[in-house]
């Protein structure tokens, strides 16, 4: 290669060219990237970065991690989710190409999905389940590091198409053929499919992690059956990914050697089956959607019961209803494509199986009923999100009952009638679940609670947004728009509607602005959490100080029924748990392995993306190395000293006097 | 963990579980183990589907050599037996009789490497490969997997063995073994199930 040539390649493949706001991003990111550097060099933050953070192994600080990148994301898929509703606002918009109009839509489905959606509630699940169990950590430590940061170098891997190489366009499913080499070469596609991979073998050693975690590091005292619900879902989520997963791992590996090394999988010169993809897809992609929605039902549950301050209703039925769900949702996948041609038989068994999943999700809805029924009802923002879930979901699911009509199916099939459905589950159940679990437990992992008043606000003009938005898209759906158009002509009676989606979106979006703004003012004006109780909760993360100290529980705690922390302040034990002494606690150590080993394979993935073998085979050498380096690893941990314990212990305490 | 746990070792117990980070790591094992299997599960769906799906290409029958992988199946159940005995040596705490039970298995796990790369090679020379046909491809990311696994499954318990050989059995080589065999077991597993699927299948259809 000569220089020309190179320069060439740089402004022709390499960078993505000729759209002013990429223009302005890429100085954007490169500006935000000098600024953060230069900042952590000023302020001498280096090691403490380092130190404190991307070496870390506690869950907590993890989860932080986890919900920092979601919201990252959130922020991201949210301006995808402007800029489409934008270019869609009036018939014959030019806001945005078609071509770019697909890769919008492609990037804000996958990042909403995969990137904000499941790591947020994974870091939710980081935060506070293993102190709903009484652990004084989760059970690898060290996977769990490497779960965080395979995910982070997948998001970012993922991301970087936007301003290198260019992003992909064929939709959060990416089919083949539209995303076979034939039809789409160049890199974009291979970064959606390693970006995913990168991210997906991260989720599923986080699934490992959490089912080994609540099998066997529950406090004594706490059987199955007397398990925070929260601690249930996590639980019944996590042997979902573990079957899931590595489902999308093969969809995703055999598209990839398609379209790197020319095998005919999924193409049909060969024979090989487009439609084997599609099927591998949803084989993962339906379990994958109540991945997104068991963990939320779960936080919903927990925030219910402690706001309406009762019992949750139907314990035992909440946890059947959501192990049958599980079952379900591996039958069920083909309701994704009745309109591909299955034989009659199959697709009626799909319609039947998916209607059989609403009778379990109903008995939900009834328990959380009568939960609230005759409780003693605290409108927080947490408990209002909870609340405003309930109508919400039951239209998407109500409306997710008609798609599940094969034959009905014909009309809906691929019509914003769907878009509607799946962002009515999708945002009343996941998204308002993580608002609600993120008001929740912002105490336990900060210290200081989140600004009623802004949340509130936030609340309400989200819930507002959100219907306005998406009530017209049903209809806008039933009068025959289809989904995935850039545009649409004058005159089909469609003008109207869309334009008041596009007012709900940018309502929504201005809530979230609040939601931010409101992590920002609650950081330095926000009511400190001087009792580590301050919903006056019901479960074992709230018999600790706020924020968590790094070592979790000083004393194990002894679990003697549902609602351990209740019954412990009934009876008083409180206080006197504070009085028995303290014995030194083993901590694992911190490392910086899994950080370097990620970096490895963002590394190998890049080189990947660009079919650059040697990159590609470098990184992964590099993983090797490591791997290496860590068999040898005695990782013995230490132990932090009875004293210790007593000095934090009573400094938190003594807050606790000074109220 | 190991120093702090090695005192509260339980008598009569196997010493991979005599402590809580043994246990704990062991169960974690067997969770990966049930991903893998779902790995395999997916991939020999597939294979099934492709099986008559050979393009104009040669089919199964005209190329694959039974005599080859007959060998090769034998090579990897003689490994898992004497990884057993590998096993049964850890029990008695036998160091020595470990390794060189070990060391054998790994060198049947070679052989049997050896002898997948020599098939490929072959079919290769005779006209297939990757992207001759979907069932090609099929056959070689099904195959081609599960060989990775074994020299990944070489290289890992090498390098556990090199810390028996350094500092014996304790609860933490010992435990690392075990789930090295477990491993191995599994792979030889699988392979009943490529043999059975891919080959015998192969050969009569
Ligand atoms: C501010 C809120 C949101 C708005 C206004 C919005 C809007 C849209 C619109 C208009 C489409 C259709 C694009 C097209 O077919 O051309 C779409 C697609 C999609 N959205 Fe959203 N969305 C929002 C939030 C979310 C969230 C929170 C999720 C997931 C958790 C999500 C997941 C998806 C998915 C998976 C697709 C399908 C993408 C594809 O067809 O490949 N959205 N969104
Ligand atoms: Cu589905």
């Amino acid at each position: 290669m000569n220089l020309s040539e190179i320069k060439d390649f740089l402004i022709g493949e390499f960078f993505v060219t000729g759209d002013p706001t990429i223009y302005a991003a890429q100085v954007m990111i490169a500006l935000t990237t000098i600024g953060i550097i230069f900042t952590l060099t000023y302020l001498k933050k280096w090691k403490w970065l380092w130190r404190e953070w991307l070496t870390t192994v506690d869950h907590k600080k993890i989860g932080i991690m986890y919900i920092i990148v979601a919201m990252l994301m959130l922020f991201r898929g949210g301006a995808d989710a402007l800029m489409i509703r934008t270019q869609l606002a009036l018939p014959n918009m030019d806001f945005l190409e078609a071509q770019t109009y697909n890769e919008v839509f492609t990037t804000h489905g996958t990042i909403m999905l995969l990137f904000m959606a499941m790591p947020f509630l994974i870091g939710l699940i980081n935060v506070a389940m293993p102190l709903q169990i009484g652990a004084r950590d989760v059970a690898f430590p060290y996977l769990n590091a490497l779960s965080f940061w395979l995910f982070f170098s997948g998001a970012m891997l993922f991301n970087l198409s936007f301003i290198i190489g260019g992003s992909p366009d064929a939709g959060w499913v990416n089919y083949p053929p539209l995303a076979g080499g034939n039809l789409s070469p160049g890199p974009e596609i291979n970064y959606y499919l390693i970006g995913l991979q990168i991210a997906g073998i991260g989720t599923l050693t986080t699934g490992i992690n959490f089912i080994a975690t609540i099998l066997k590091m529950r406090a004594p005292g706490m059987t199955l059956m007397r398990m925070p619900i929260f601690t249930w879902s996590s639980l019944i989520t996590s042997i979902i990914i573990l079957f899931a997963f590595p489902v999308l791992t093969i969809a995703l590996a055999l598209l990839t050697i398609d379209r790197l090394f020319g095998s005919h999988f999924f193409t049909v010169i060969g024979e090989g089956l487009p439609e084997m993809y599609v099927n591998l897809f949803w084989l993962w992609g339906h379990p994958e959607v109540y991945i997104l929605i068991l963990p939320a039902f779960g936080i919903f549950s927990e925030v219910i019961s402690t706001f309406a301050r009762k019992r949750l209703f139907g314990y035992k039925a909440m946890v059947y209803s959501m192990i049958i769900i599980s079952l379900l949702s591996f039958v069920v996948w083909v309701h994704h494509f009745f309109t591909m041609g299955s034989e009659p038989a199959a697709n009626s068994f799909f319609s039947i199986s998916t209607m059989a999943i609403a009778i379990p999700t109903g008995v939900k809805i009834f328990n959380w009923l009568l939960t609230l029924y005759k409780g003693k009802i605290k409108f927080t923002t947490a408990h209002l999100w909870a609340l405003g879930f309930m109508p919400n979901f039951v239209i998407g699911g109500a409306t997710g009952v008609m798609l599940a009509s094969a034959p009905a199916d014909y009309q809906y099939h691929n019509s914003y009638f769907l878009i509607s459905h799946f962002h009515y589950v999708l945002i009343s159940g996941t998204v308002f679940s993580i608002f609600a679990g993120l008001h929740y437990w912002w105490p336990k992992m900060f210290g200081h609670k989140l600004n009623e008043r802004l949340g509130k606000w936030a609340f309400w003009l989200f819930v507002v947004g959100f219907n306005v938005t998406f009530v017209p898209m049903y209809i806008v759906g039933l009068m025959g728009m289809t989904r995935r158009v850039y545009t649409y002509e004058e005159g089909l009676g469609w003008t109207t509607l869309n334009f008041i989606e596009t007012l709900g979106a940018y309502a929504m979006g201005i809530a979230f602005a609040i939601i931010v703004y409101n992590i920002y003012y609650s950081a330095r004006y926000g009511e400190r959490d001087k009792t580590g109780d301050p919903w006056d909760g019901r479960t074992l993360e709230w018999s600790i100080p706020s924020p968590a100290p790094e070592y979790n529980f000083a004393h194990v705690p002894k679990v003697k029924g549902l609602d351990a922390f209740w019954i412990m302040k009934k009876e008083n034990k409180t206080k006197k748990k504070e009085k028995e002494p303290y014995k030194p606690i083993h901590m694992p150590d911190d490392s910086g392995q899994p950080f370097m080993m990620s970096l490895f394979f963002f590394i190998s993935g890049f080189g990947f993306v660009w079919e650059w073998m040697w990159m590609g085979i470098l990184g992964l050498v590099g993983v090797g190395v490591i791997m290496i380096l860590r068999t040898f690893d005695k990782d013995e941990g230490y132990h932090i000293s009875s004293r210790e314990i007593k000095r934090r212990e009573r400094a938190a305490r003594e807050d606790r006097i000074d109220e | 963990m190991s120093k702090a746990n090695e005192s509260t070792i339980q008598k009569n117990i196997p010493l991979e579980y005599a402590n809580e980070e043994g246990r704990v790591k062991i169960i974690g094992f067997w969770l990966f183990l049930a991903a893998e299997i779902v790995l395999f599960a997916s991939l020999f769906a597939v294979y099934l589907v492709y099986l008559d799906r050979t393009a104009d290409g040669p089919t199964a029958e005209e190329i694959f050599e039974i005599k080859g992988v007959v060998i090769q199946t034998f090579l990897l159940l003689i490994s898992s037996f004497t990884s057993g005995l590998a096993t049964h040596e850890l029990r008695r705490r036998n160091t020595k009789g470990v390794v060189v039970w070990m060391i054998i298995t790994l060198l049947l796990g070679v052989s049997f490497l050896g002898m997948e790369i020599n098939e490929f090679i072959t079919y290769v020379s005779e006209g297939v490969n990757i992207s001759t046909s979907a069932f090609w491809s099929a056959f070689f990311v099904l195959v081609g997997t599960h060989g990775v696994h074994v020299t990944f499954g070489i290289i890992w318990i090498s390098l556990i063995l090199v810390q028996i050989a350094r500092e014996g059995i304790n609860t933490v080589t010992s435990r690392k073994l075990f789930i090295g065999g477990l491993y191995w077991h599994f792979l030889d597993v699988m392979w009943i199930f490529i043999f059975t699927a891919v080959y015998l299948i192969g050969m009569v259809l």
